[in-house]
């Protein structure tokens, strides 16, 4: 008998619609290997008991029509939910438990969804390596003291390392699509405004996204549609119908015009990300896509930009951890000192450290200088994929410019760290869909992804474009579970 | 640009996070590599360009003037780190 | 301008000062829920229970906006003259403090949804116009409690999140009896709007208060100071009057004012500097990423431009040519809404003349004795108007009508019901009346014949004799015609 956990989403969906498997048999498939995987520290908290009891309340009257019918599924501990703790991976929300759940989870939930934990990330998801995390590093399944990418590096190495049949992570630079990237899974933030942002422990407003990570584009489909939905909760939510996105999702990508912005060629590209890129654009033109080149000429302001407003917002967003109302909080002779050990104390370095950017671009006398230009920045980078989507219907470029690092490696020199996020982040800042697919490996066997860049709210597109790709490449995962003695 | 170690002091001031002085100059290197990266935006001129204050592709949704909230007093206070069962506490404000 | 004697001026020796005020005022706008959240706005309710998770700023939640509010600041910017902007941007103000959870409080910026206006001061010597700077929409902070637990503040969220109108004037107001006077405009605009309640008990009408002084005659405005947060119009008077003579002590002796915010200790009735050892405000304002620029298109703005009442203004000014009130009668009628209500349900059920007699002199001297507002009054406008209609009519005589009001001010009883059952119709039948009068004039014949003899001050003697007679029922007219007849 083949694992179960060897199972991806759909085929999980089908053989629970064809009662070949119950709710029950699955959850505990995945609460069993993730029990042996505690070496990968992908996990915060788990709900492995509770999760269990669902799964048998599920079998005992299953209901069909739904889309994940009683699949178990770990999410990013970035996302509220009602009595499960939630940490955002931060001392400061150590014992916070809420009492509500968050939109997109409470989607998962409807749908048939079993949560089955919460899975590490870097804290209040600020990060490329998960090494932000206060609960620790998480190891990458491809191979031992790699880092999963981040900040949703827990999802990925669950993911990658079949914890769970997908998850969720939220995307405000690349946080879905570099470590998708990294662990040689599928990512795809969706569209500003797509996935509702109720619930969500808030990083960046104006760039936050959840989005799905699976281990195929059919997958990613599917729990896209899950996921996403209108919701008057959010005021920045947006109204429009949302696709079948599994259903209509089609290889044929004939006429279809795929750009290629030169920009995204940067000096000291790694050869196999150069080689990973040519394939791709063959694999387009093979499948009858028409591949044009173009040009986003900002695009190497887009990073700096991102680093003004990304803190600016966060500093801001994260004034609420004040050791008031819930969380962390250390002793002080009075209101401010109070204040100023329980957030010394209760944020690590990096986010310290962004808290200080945002409130410095901010402060009066520098916000014209920083926040103001930085979001000039940003209509200019708005503007460049308005003028290229004159032109193409997608964009296609490398996910990110190296494959996953060591851990340690860059972690004491940031402006290296956050350069990983070069070819992600423009994305953000224009709110716009992407998708990151495994493409191939460089010279260590470590994961590289493409990344296909789509307009507003045509997510579709960009998942028919990978799912092509996808399908020509035969990119395979080696995972030989070398934490698991 | 430099960031030095008395606007450390008044940023780590202003966002209510109290820095050790060893700390503080670590932070300041760190910020100036940081903002030395930043200072590229000045490569560009936007004078005639007009902010993006939002992304999202819709106008601002208006909610009816109706109360929808129970009293939830017991929910809101739970996770409170000083316990009492009708207010938020905290050590003595002074001004 | 106003005349010299009603200047406000500080004197110092041989100098003398000009106050300028410019106010900030804290309006709490009438609605049902807050203005992001969903939760109730009730005042006076047991601590946290009015509290959703995004008043008290839980992880992840986020604000939506309540129309209504949005709505209702139109209205008042439409009752300041102002304009109404179609663009307007919400904006962080970063600060930490115990009862503001989000560490920033939503508020309008660079961009308020209502621009420059102006309000219309009454003033004794004569109408004043004062500048209206812009309003616009902003939360409310909770409530720090300092003085139940001698070693913690409490913080009660309740009013967290309540929707608040910050209107600022231009710095024109130049004495107390205008700031009072502003602030009671102001007020009664809103309230006639019916977009705040105006109750400074409740805190519902706070205000700020910009003060700076400078020596008479020159046009350059001095340094000002900002009072916070003072509740009423008393204490916003004091604080005034105390702040301006503080800087123009500092300035005879040579100094310099600072600019700087002030708190009015209202037991010591002096303001002191809220400048801690803590470094100067820096509240990076800048748009809030959970919400969007609020577009309104000019149909919505027109909508609401036609659920606009008759204003004070305009109302004093129909009063005047419709009902031909004098200035200063309009002016008190019009002051307030229920006011106004009451003395038009009167009048349009009576007499306009009679009607405003009576609500001016003996009604608010009722209420004044009661210390009540109109709206607790024991008399029904409907009462009201029955009493007037008997004067008119002759049933009973004003003196009369005074006792009946008298009875009627102790439980609203029905005017008509009174005079029935106290049997105090007035005698308007000439042949009881001249029997009366014969037995007066049987009765005195030493005062007859002083009379007829030059003594016409006596004719008052007769005509109060008559009435005693008739328990003051008799109708005084045709007293004094028979009685002229009869003596002569």
């Amino acid at each position: 008998m083949s694992e179960i956990t060897n199972f991806k989403l759909c085929d999980l969906v089908d053989k629970v619609k064809k009662k070949e498997l119950s709710s029950k048999e699955i959850t505990e498939a995945f609460i069993n290997r993730s029990k042996k995987s505690t070496k990968l520290n992908s996990y915060i908290s788990d709900n492995f008991d509770d999760a269990i009891n669902r799964a048998k309340e599920f079998d005992s009257k299953p209901n069909l029509n739904k889309k994940i019918p009683g699949i178990p599924m770990a999410v990013k501990d970035l996302f509220c939910t009602k009595n499960l703790r939630t940490t955002a991976g931060s001392k400061i929300l150590e014992n916070f438990i809420p009492t509500y759940e968050s939109t997109v989870t409470q989607n998962i939930l409807e749908h048939g969804g079993i949560i089955i934990g919460k899975l590490n990330c870097d804290e209040f998801a600020m990060g490329s390596s998960n090494e932000t995390s206060y609960y620790g590093n998480v190891q990458n399944p491809i191979s031992e003291n790699l880092v999963p990418g981040g900040s949703s590096g827990g999802s990925s190495s669950a993911l990658a390392a079949k914890l769970t049949p997908a998850t969720i992570g939220t995307d405000t630079g690349g946080s879905i699509r570099q470590p998708a990237s990294f662990t040689g899974t599928v990512g795809l933030k969706p569209t500003y405004g797509s996935c509702s942002r109720y619930g969500i422990v808030a990083f960046a407003s104006s760039l936050d996204q959840a989005g799905p990570m699976t281990h195929d584009v059919k997958d990613c489909a599917l729990l896209l549609e899950v996921m996403s939905s209108y919701d008057v909760k959010d005021s920045t939510s947006v109204d429009f119908v949302r696709g079948n996105y599994l259903n209509d999702l089609s290889d044929n990508i004939k006429g279809k015009k795929i750009g290629i912005p030169k920009e995204y060629r940067v000096d000291g590209m790694p050869k196999e990300i150069e080689k990973l890129w040519e394939n791709g654009i063959k694999i387009i033109k093979d499948n009858g896509g028409d591949v044009i080149d173009i040009s986003l000429p900002n695009t190497n302001y887009a990073l700096p930009a991102y680093y003004i407003v990304a803190p600016a917002e966060a500093s801001s967003n994260l004034a609420r951890y004040d050791g008031v109302k819930y969380g962390f909080r250390s002793k002080g002779e009075n209101l401010i000192d109070m204040y100023e050990k329980t957030r010394s104390e209760g944020f690590g370095d990096e986010v310290k450290r962004r808290i200080m950017i945002g409130t410095y671009v901010l402060s009066s006398g520098y916000y014209d200088a920083y926040y103001l230009k930085a979001q000039k920045v940003r209509r200019l980078i708005k503007n460049d994929f308005d003028e290229a989507y004159k032109k193409v219907d997608a964009i296609l470029t490398p996910s990110t410019p190296s494959s996953a690092f060591k851990i340690g490696e860059k972690l004491n020199d940031p402006v290296s760290m956050y350069l990983n996020d070069i070819f992600t982040v423009p994305i953000n800042l224009a709110g716009l869909p992407a998708i990151s697919l495994p493409a191939g490996h460089d010279k260590n066997g470590f994961p590289l992804g493409l990344q296909v860049i789509g307009k507003a709210f045509d997510e579709q597109t960009i998942l028919n474009i990978a799912y092509s790709i996808e399908k020509n490449i035969g990119y395979k995962n080696n995972i030989n579970d070398w934490w698991i003695k | 640009m430099t960031i030095d170690l008395k606007t450390v002091k008044h940023i780590s001031k202003l966002s209510r996070i109290s820095i050790e002085e060893e700390k503080a100059k670590k932070l300041s290197d760190d910020l100036n590599s940081i903002f030395e990266f930043i200072e590229k935006l000045n490569e560009l001129d936007t004078n005639k360009t007009e902010p993006l204050t939002s992304i999202a592709e819709t106008t601002l949704k208006l909610r009816k003037d109706k109360i929808e909230s129970k009293n939830i007093r017991e929910d809101i206070l739970k996770n409170s780190p000083d316990k009492n069962k009708d207010f938020f506490v905290v050590p003595k404000v002074v001004e | 301008m106003s005349k010299n004697n009603k200047e406000y001026l500080i004197k110092r020796d041989n100098n003398e000062y000009e106050v300028v005020i410019g106010l900030e005022v804290h309006a709490q706008v009438l609605s049902e829920s807050k203005l992001f959240s969903a939760s109730p706005t009730k005042f006076g309710s047991e601590p946290n229970t009015q509290v959703s998770l995004v008043d008290a700023a839980f992880p992840g939640m986020l604000p939506v906006i309540n129309e209504f509010c949005i709505k209702q600041a139109i209205k008042t910017g439409i009752g300041l003259n102002a304009r109404i902007n179609n663009r307007s941007i919400f904006d962080r103000k970063n600060y930490f403090y115990a009862d503001l959870p989000q560490g920033y409080q939503i508020s309008q910026y660079k961009n308020p949804i209502v621009g420059e206006g102006s309000i219309t001061l009454d003033m004794p010597e004569g109408e004043k116009k004062i500048g209206i700077e812009r309003l616009h929409l902003e939360q409310d902070a909770g409530k720090s409690i300092h003085d139940i637990d001698p070693k913690n503040t409490l913080v009660d969220l309740n009013r967290s999140g309540v929707a608040l109108m910050e209107i600022v004037s231009k710095p024109d107001l130049r004495s107390l009896d205008e700031v009072n006077a502003f602030i009671k405009k102001l007020r009664s605009i809103m309230r006639y709007l019916g977009t705040c309640d105006g109750n400074m008990q409740e805190g519902s009408l706070r205000a700020d208060v910009n003060v700076s002084v400078r020596k008479k005659g020159v046009l350059e405005l001095g340094t000002r100071c900002e009072i916070k947060n003072v509740n009423s119009i008393k204490f916003m008077q004091m604080a005034i009057d105390y702040e301006a003579n503080r800087q123009v002590d500092v300035l005879e002796e040579g100094g310099t004012v600072d600019q700087e915010t002030r708190l009015f200790d209202t037991k010591k009735n002096e303001t002191r500097s809220m400048r801690t050892k803590e470094d100067a405000h820096d509240y990076r304002y800048f748009p809030d990423p959970d919400l969007l620029p609020l577009e309104l298109n000019d149909e919505f703005i027109e909508d609401i431009k036609k659920d606009i009442p008759e204003l004070p203004d305009e109302k004093k000014k129909r009063f005047i040519e419709k009902f031909k009130l004098s200035p200063y009668e309009a002016n008190i009628l019009v002051s307030d809404i229920e006011t106004s209500k009451y003395f038009e349900d009167v009048s349009i059920k009576s007499d306009i003349k009679l009607a405003t007699n009576w609500i001016t002199g003996e009604l608010f001297a009722l209420l004044n004795d009661k210390s009540i507002e109109i709206t607790e009054c024991p008399i029904s406008s409907e009462n009201l108007a029955k009493l007037i209609n008997l004067i008119k009519d002759g049933t009973i005589s004003g003196k009369i009508a005074k006792n009946v009001f008298e009875i009627m001010a102790d439980g609203n009883k029905d005017p008509e019901k009174i005079v029935e059952e106290k049997g105090l119709k007035q005698q308007s039948d000439p042949k009881e009346l001249e029997k009366i009068i014969d037995k007066v004039v049987l009765d005195n014949p030493k005062n007859v014949g002083a009379y007829k003899s030059g003594k016409d001050k006596l004719f008052g003697f007769f005509v109060g004799q008559v009435m005693k007679q008739s328990n003051g029922k008799a109708n005084p007219q045709l007293v004094n015609e028979i009685l002229k007849k009869k003596l002569s």
